[in-house]
């Protein structure tokens, strides 16, 4: 038998979590893009110390759990003594922005290894072709270069994404309630487990569904003149 | 009295290293038995998602959606509670009242080899589908069974290709294992809290954990390109 009353309850309950769950992806995503823009800068660039940096900010926030660098940032900062006299210490107390910090910077590195992959793809002979109109700097790569790399690029961004709505989950182990936080609430003081777990699993996997449709719908947009191809 | 950070990560009375290298053992023992399963599972979910019956492709693909649209935390939730109001009801239906919980390290085991199935089918369906389909017609026609053609033409090519996906995935795994520490098993970020509760020092602690894990991942990850290149020998020229 299916209580649908407890439910409709939990379901109502979780959606009070819903809009910090989605502020805290947000947040994270467009923080963590414009870093990312800068890492992938910096590991591209021609000066050894630049490229040094930007591939160590890769490999280190790509190498451990994003879990330990949420602890890091959460736990860790405080210590410093510099920093609980700075003005960022308001902030920095918060586990608010402690766990967007983490989550922008975990995500800015996966981010910065699609950017490089997507510029990577990008076809030599389009550049050349590019080139050889007398475009070069910045108008080969408005008209050339990025056009063709964000194409490249944003199914892969999709899935990223999705991992990071995902992620914002771990805030819930630094007393954020959003969603998960929630659930766990839940289940800890109901112990219905199956339930609880049922609703807030259909609840992400409704959020997943619309991120990656919303990337598919954006892709067809992007690749209309491509369309023909198909047939 | 103040000790150094030698002394503190070290080995000697006061020093946390003996219980931190005992830690980041039972990560990788859990990183490598939850993967080991989900080689399993992903082996099974690749057979189902390629399968012609309408009803076991649905299950494959029900299976690699859910476990790959949910957090990680929530499954870690799922089997941890779950598996234990289960084996309450059990125990306490064959005469043995009270609460039970089932050992962290066997939950863990199975969340995070569950996930990793998921992804892992990806993997492997991938793997098969990049098979050369004339090289199965010419084993078939060479009257091999079902068995023999997995052995000798399917498994070893399918395999290789998709030991790079299979590689992401087992670094995620080996990260996914801190999640662990909030069921209770003392794995590398669970001992990192409590030295850096005992000693108050949390950015060191925490900054050994976060190497640790970065260094576990590099030494497998080099052993996994080296197998990587060694298999992939016959199709280099």
């Amino acid at each position: 038998m299916m209580d649908w009353n407890f439910l409709t309850d939990v379901f109502q309950q979780l959606l009070t979590g819903l809009p910090l769950t989605l502020q805290l992806s947000a947040m994270a995503l467009a923080v963590g893009f414009a870093l990312s823009i800068l890492v992938a800068a910096a590991a591209g660039s021609s000066f050894r110390l630049f490229r040094w940096i930007g591939n160590a900010h890769i490999e280190l926030f790509r190498g451990t759990p994003l879990l330990v660098q949420i602890f890091l940032i959460y736990y860790g900062l405080g210590q410093i003594p510099g920093l609980r006299q700075s003005f960022l210490w308001p902030f920095l107390r918060e586990p608010y922005w402690c766990a967007v910090l983490a989550l922008a910077l975990n995500t800015s590195a996966y981010t910065a290894e699609i950017i490089r992959g997507a510029l990577q793809a990008v076809p030599l002979g389009e550049i050349e072709a590019g080139r050889s109109c007398g475009m070069s700097g910045l108008l080969l790569r408005r008209r050339v270069v990025w056009p063709i790399a964000v194409r490249q690029g944003l199914a892969v961004y999709g899935s990223e994404v999705i991992l990071m709505l995902k992620a914002t989950s771990l805030a819930s182990i630094i007393t954020l309630t959003e969603v998960t936080g929630i659930a766990y609430k839940l289940i800890s003081s109901s112990y219905r487990v199956m339930e609880v777990f049922a609703v807030t699993g259909a609840l992400y996997l409704t959020l997943t569904f619309l991120i990656s449709l919303a990337f598919s719908v954006i892709e067809s947009r992007l690749n209309k003149h491509l369309a023909y191809r198909r047939n | 009295m103040t000790l150094s950070i030698f002394e503190l990560i070290g080995f000697g009375p006061h020093g946390w290293g003996l219980p931190l290298l005992t830690a980041a053992s039972i990560t990788l023992a859990a990183a490598v038995s939850g993967f080991a399963l989900g080689s399993l599972l992903g082996v099974i979910g690749a057979a189902l998602k390629l399968s012609r019956s309408r009803i076991l492709r649905a299950a494959g693909t029900f299976y690699t959606t859910v476990f790959r649209g949910i957090p990680e935390i929530l499954i870690v939730y799922l089997f941890y509670f779950g598996g234990s109001v289960a084996f309450t009801k059990v125990m306490n239906m064959s005469g043995f009242p009270g609460f039970f919980s089932l050992p962290a390290f066997a939950i863990g085991v199975l969340a995070v080899g569950i996930v990793s199935g998921a992804y892992q089918t990806e993997a492997y369906r991938a793997g098969f589908l990049r098979l050369d389909r004339g090289q199965i017609e010419a084993g078939l026609s060479c009257g091999m069974s079902d068995f023999l053609l997995l052995r000798r033409i399917i498994a070893p090519q399918a395999l290789r290709f998709a030991l790079p996906a299979l590689g992401n995935v087992w670094q995620s795994v080996l990260k996914e294992t801190a999640l662990l520490s909030v069921i209770g098993l003392t794995e590398l970020l669970r001992q990192s809290i409590t030295a850096a509760g005992s000693t108050r020092e949390p950015l060191l602690f925490y900054g050994v954990a976060a190497a640790m894990f970065f260094i576990i991942g590099r030494l497998t990850g080099s052993l996994l390109s080296r197998t990587e290149k060694r298999l992939a020998r016959p199709w280099s020229r």
